[in-house]
This record gives C-alpha cells, structure tokens and sequence, in this order.
C-alpha cells in the first residue's frame, strides 16, 4: 500500500510499504477514505518529538471503512467508522473509569519503559505518534491496522459525509474535553489561547456547556475571524496586551476558566524553553512566552485552568506562586477519545456543533508531503487539511 | 546490622542488609540479585494463578523464554534466549504452592543462571488482583554479564517488568498488544 512515512526532520515521502494484517483477534483493517493532518503531526514533521524512527507512518485523525476483522472484531465488513487516536483495550482498571487515554494495555510492553522511565507510568497507545506512545503505524495511509476494535471505532450512520465526522477522532472530543476540563459554570467568561482546531471547538463547547463569553486569543487573523464566527470575542495578541485586555475586559477580575489550547501547535516538547529563555534574556517577544503561563496570570483568584496543550518534558518557570496563592485548579491530559465519541456524533447529527468549517483544503494522500509542507509554512489561511487516498493527484 | 525501619518491600531498599533479608526469603545464596515487580490485573486470584501455575503457558507472554518442557507436577525444563543468539538452560522444580495464592521456585544445582522466587497472587478489591514476581538470580558473569545482558535488552530485571506488563495484557484483554503491522514484523520483534 501507499503511506505516508517519516523519514527525518521536513522530510515526509509517500512510500509503498507492506499492507497490514490482522495480528491479534480483536484487530481490524481499515481501508482509510479520509484523514486529516494534525497540528500535533507539524511536531514530528519539525522533529522535535523523540523515539521517531524513519519509516514511521504517519497520522492519527482518520475514517473509513472495514474491510477485514479479526475474530474478536464486533465491526462487519464494509461499515463506515471512525477511529479515536487514542489506543485503549476497555477492559483495564482505568479505561473501566473511561480514563481511555490512561488504558494501562494499550502501548506494547517493550515501549512501556520509556514512559515508565520519562513520567512513572507508561501511557496508552496513540496511532502514529513516536515510539513513546507504542510505534503503532498510523492513518495517512491506505490502510491500518485497529487494534481493539471491539471498543473503539465508532460506526457512522447512513447519510453523513466523512467530512462532518472525520474530527471525532480527536479534536473535537480534545475541544470537548478541553471545555469540560475548565468546569465551566452558567455565566462564565473562558479565555482561551490558540484558534487552532482545538482551540475553536473549545470556543463551540464552551458556549454548549453554559459560557456566557468567551474570549479567543491568537495572531492568525482568518483563525480569529473563525471563533468570532462561533460567538467569541477575540484578542490579536499582535495588536493588543493580553493580560491588560483580558483584565479590561472582565472589569478587571479576569476570566473564569482559561483553556491553553497552543502548545499543540506553537511549542514543541523540549526546545520550547531554551527559545524561550534566549527571548526572555534579550528581552524579545514577552507576549510570547508560553501561553500556559500567560493563562495563569490572567486567571481569576479560585479560576480553572484547562490544558490541552501537549507538553512532554519540563516546563521551566511556571508560576508555581501565582498558581498556589490565587487558589486556582489545573485540568489535563490526552484525550479519553472513547468517552467523549457517542454524545459528540449526535451532537454533529442534531446540528449543534459544526465541525465542515474548519476544512481548507484536500488533498490526495500522494499530495501529502505538500500538504505538510503547505500547513507548516502558513497557519493562517491552511486551517485544516483533509488527505483522501481516493482523490487523484493535483495538476502541478 | 541495619534493617529498615518502614513498610517498603526488601526489593525497593537502599540497605544491603535489608536486601540480603529479601534474598535469604526466597534464595538460599548469598550472591544472587533481587528482583520484586508488581502489577495489578483486572481478573481474579484464581483465574491468574491457574493460567501461571501451568508452565507451558508462560511462553505465551515470556519473549525471552523460548520453551518450558514439563518433567513432572512440580518440575519443569527451561530454554531461555541469552545475549548473542545462545541459549540458556535449567530445570527447575516447584518448592512451595498455595492454590490462589503462590507459586515458589528454585532451578536445580547445575543451572546456567541460578535462580529462584516466588509469584504472589493478592486480592485487590474491584481492582482485581495485585500479582508480586520476587526473583533472586546469580548473574552470569556477574557485572560483566548483566551489563551485557542490559545492552541486548536481556536483562532480568527489565525482562521481568515486560513479562508482568505482558501478562497483564493477556489476561486483561485476551491478547498481547502489538505495534507490528504485518505478521513478518511481529516475529521479528520477537526473536
């Protein structure tokens, strides 16, 4: 089969590789019709995620239909599913709690060790994620191979396009998750940094979940106009003083619940603070320091705190002080995809939330490395991009 | 003489004393390792200890462990994958055994890498049963050969917490999780 393969920083190629088989009895084989590119995948496309290896395949947002089950599959050929990122076996302790993102089966024994060694417990599987997170062969492919199929592909109904649910198998529950987390209150004002795709259905959930205002910060103007569409006033930390507008903005209280919903996109996972230090000392760019930071200065005294945010490593000056003294709560964690997928599908089936809008372009899988390359170089007008290994090659 | 004054298991001391007390429980050599894991699985005492307690399935979620003859009730071959492609072998013979509750072990005089332990089954509530491996072992080579054993990924005590995870999967799931995509792949991980 074709897929798409990490060979090395800014180097992703289209590769014919083996086609997966069935290994384990609650396995099936998906042949993919839509996957997006993630803004989580720029981090490995810039090389800072460790435990790459070239050859990996990537992707972990992605559909399509059965074409092969193992005996413990519950999935029949020729349904349409979509998959959760996320690689949980639903019969552990924690995926019993549906902490999914926590299974304890989910990531290979021998991959274990280096999270075991890194945070004191391994984590569970993701597709197409680093070796850290289980080596699994990801979705931008023509075909994958689920484990656990029993428990987490979610069947589409009859009448959806791919496009309306594609985005269950991570950013909208990782939005979902992100607003819960901030346990937001009817009446709320929620600050959240980042207009990415999880930033933006963080904005659409926070408003389900009761928010009065909500306020979006970023520098994209086509990224601000987006959540502006979905009802959040906005800050273009470009134009305006953050904490001195959000301060203003709530008569000087602060927001309520703040979601840092960048680091997917704007900080990788141990570079970020040596750039970050180098900034501060030469005294650049203090609007830039980590956002994560910036939202818990701004947070009101007893507020919440929301991090979607992927971080791996060490975090250097986080306002360990501001966070004691204000009393304020932190929330985060990968996704439990696996929670979130049947009352979010019925949501997109009743309308409540959109998820089309976010599309900006597609793309054949073949086009793929220009897709990496298109994304990484203008994140204001490529919001996201949906890869179709049906779709033929564009004219060049 | 110091002896630890906490509640930390033998396995975890920093006290050699208190580590030589670990071994002398289920070793009778003084020169053995000690290695102590726990897992916690979400089944019963009795369903593991009856999956454990019939040898010829730890190959299933042993890698290293290429096969286990079954001489007799208590006594048992084993042929274990060593570091640069050899083998290791011994017999090993059932010492101890409470039906739910332990399995305890001790290879014969002429092993090639002398060991013993015992597998603890323990009721943990509606987290199902915690599952204590306790494995005194004479390296071979001594250092030498435990450095070696460490670079080809064979090292007993990181074999151990693999094994656990393994067994855990397999009871837990009914299957051992794999990142391999194709058949070939998943053999090769393996050898």
């Amino acid at each position: 089969m074709r897929a798409l393969t990490w060979h090395g920083k800014h180097d992703v190629r289209v590769d014919t590789v083996d086609d997966p088989e069935i290994l384990n009895p609650r396995d099936a084989i998906i042949k993919i019709t839509s996957t997006a590119i993630c803004g989580s995948d720029l981090h490995l496309y810039d090389g800072y995620i460790p435990t790459m290896q070239a050859g990996d395949i990537l992707g972990h947002e992605f559909m399509g239909e059965v074409v092969e089950t193992g005996p413990k599959s519950t999935l029949q050929k020729g349904q349409r599913v979509v998959v959760p990122f996320t690689i949980a076996c639903g019969s552990c302790y924690h995926c019993g709690k549906h902490q999914y993102s926590a299974c304890d089966n989910g990531n290979p024994a021998d991959n274990q060790d280096i999270g075991q060694e890194m945070y004191g417990q391994p984590m569970s599987g993701l597709f197409g994620y680093s070796h850290l997170t289980g080596g699994y062969a990801g979705g931008q492919a023509e075909y994958v191979r689920v484990p656990f199929s029993d428990v987490g592909p979610i069947v589409v109904p009859d009448g959806l396009d791919d496009e309306e649910v594609l985005f269950l198998s991570d950013i909208l529950p990782t939005g979902w998750q992100a607003a819960e987390n901030a346990s937001i209150e009817p009446g709320d004002t929620v600050a959240v940094w980042g207009c990415g795709p999880v930033g933006l259905f963080a904005v659409q959930s926070a408003f389900l979940m009761g928010a009065h205002r909500v306020i979006a910060i970023d520098h994209f103007p086509h990224r601000l106009e987006l959540a502006k569409k979905f009802g959040a006033e906005t800050i273009n930390f470009e134009e305006s003083k953050t904490y001195e507008a959000l301060m203003e903005m709530t008569g000087g209280i602060g927001p309520d619940a703040v979601i840092d919903a960048v680091g997917l996109e704007a900080h990788g996972f141990f570079v970020d603070n040596v750039v970050d230090q180098i900034k501060a000392s030469l005294f650049l760019g203090t609007d830039r320091t980590h956002s994560i930071r910036q939202a818990i200065h701004a947070c009101r005294k007893g507020g919440r705190v929301s991090m979607p945010a992927v971080y791996g490593g060490f975090v250097d000056k986080f306002p360990l002080g501001a966070f004691m003294e204000k009393g304020l709560t932190l929330k985060t964690g990968q996704t439990s995809v696996q929670h979130y997928m049947p009352a979010l599908l019925n949501a997109i089936l009743e309308g409540k939330i959109d998820t089309t809008f976010l599309i900006s372009h597609r793309m054949g899988l073949e086009d793929a490395p220009k897709g990496y390359e298109m994304f990484h170089n203008n994140q204001n007008d490529v919001t996201k991009i949906v890869l179709k290994p049906g779709l033929a090659v564009a004219a060049q | 003489m110091t002896m630890a004054t906490d509640d930390a298991p033998p396995t975890t001391s920093k006290l050699s004393e208190e580590r030589a007390s670990g071994i002398a429980a289920v070793s009778q050599s003084r020169r053995d390792d000690l290695i102590g894991r726990s897992v916690t699985i979400n089944r019963s005492r009795d369903e593991l200890f009856a999956y454990w307690r019939d040898f010829s399935n730890l190959p299933s979620f042993m890698d290293n462990v290429e096969r286990i003859d079954i001489l007799s009730n208590t006594t048992s071959h084993w042929v274990v994958k060593a570091p640069g492609g050899r083998t290791v072998e011994w017999d090993a013979a059932i010492t101890e055994e409470k039906p739910g509750e332990l399995i305890a072990w001790t290879s014969a005089e002429d092993a090639d890498v002398p060991n013993s332990g015992r597998i603890e089954f323990r009721d943990a509530g509606d987290r199902g049963t915690v599952v204590t491996a306790t494995i005194a072992y004479d390296p071979p080579a001594g250092v030498v050969g435990k450095v070696i054993a460490k670079l080809f990924q064979r090292e007993p005590a990181i074999q151990a917490r693999r094994d656990l995870r393994r067994f855990k999967q397999l009871m837990e799931t009914g299957e051992v999780a794999t990142a391999a995509w194709t058949q070939k792949q998943r053999d090769e991980e393996k050898a």
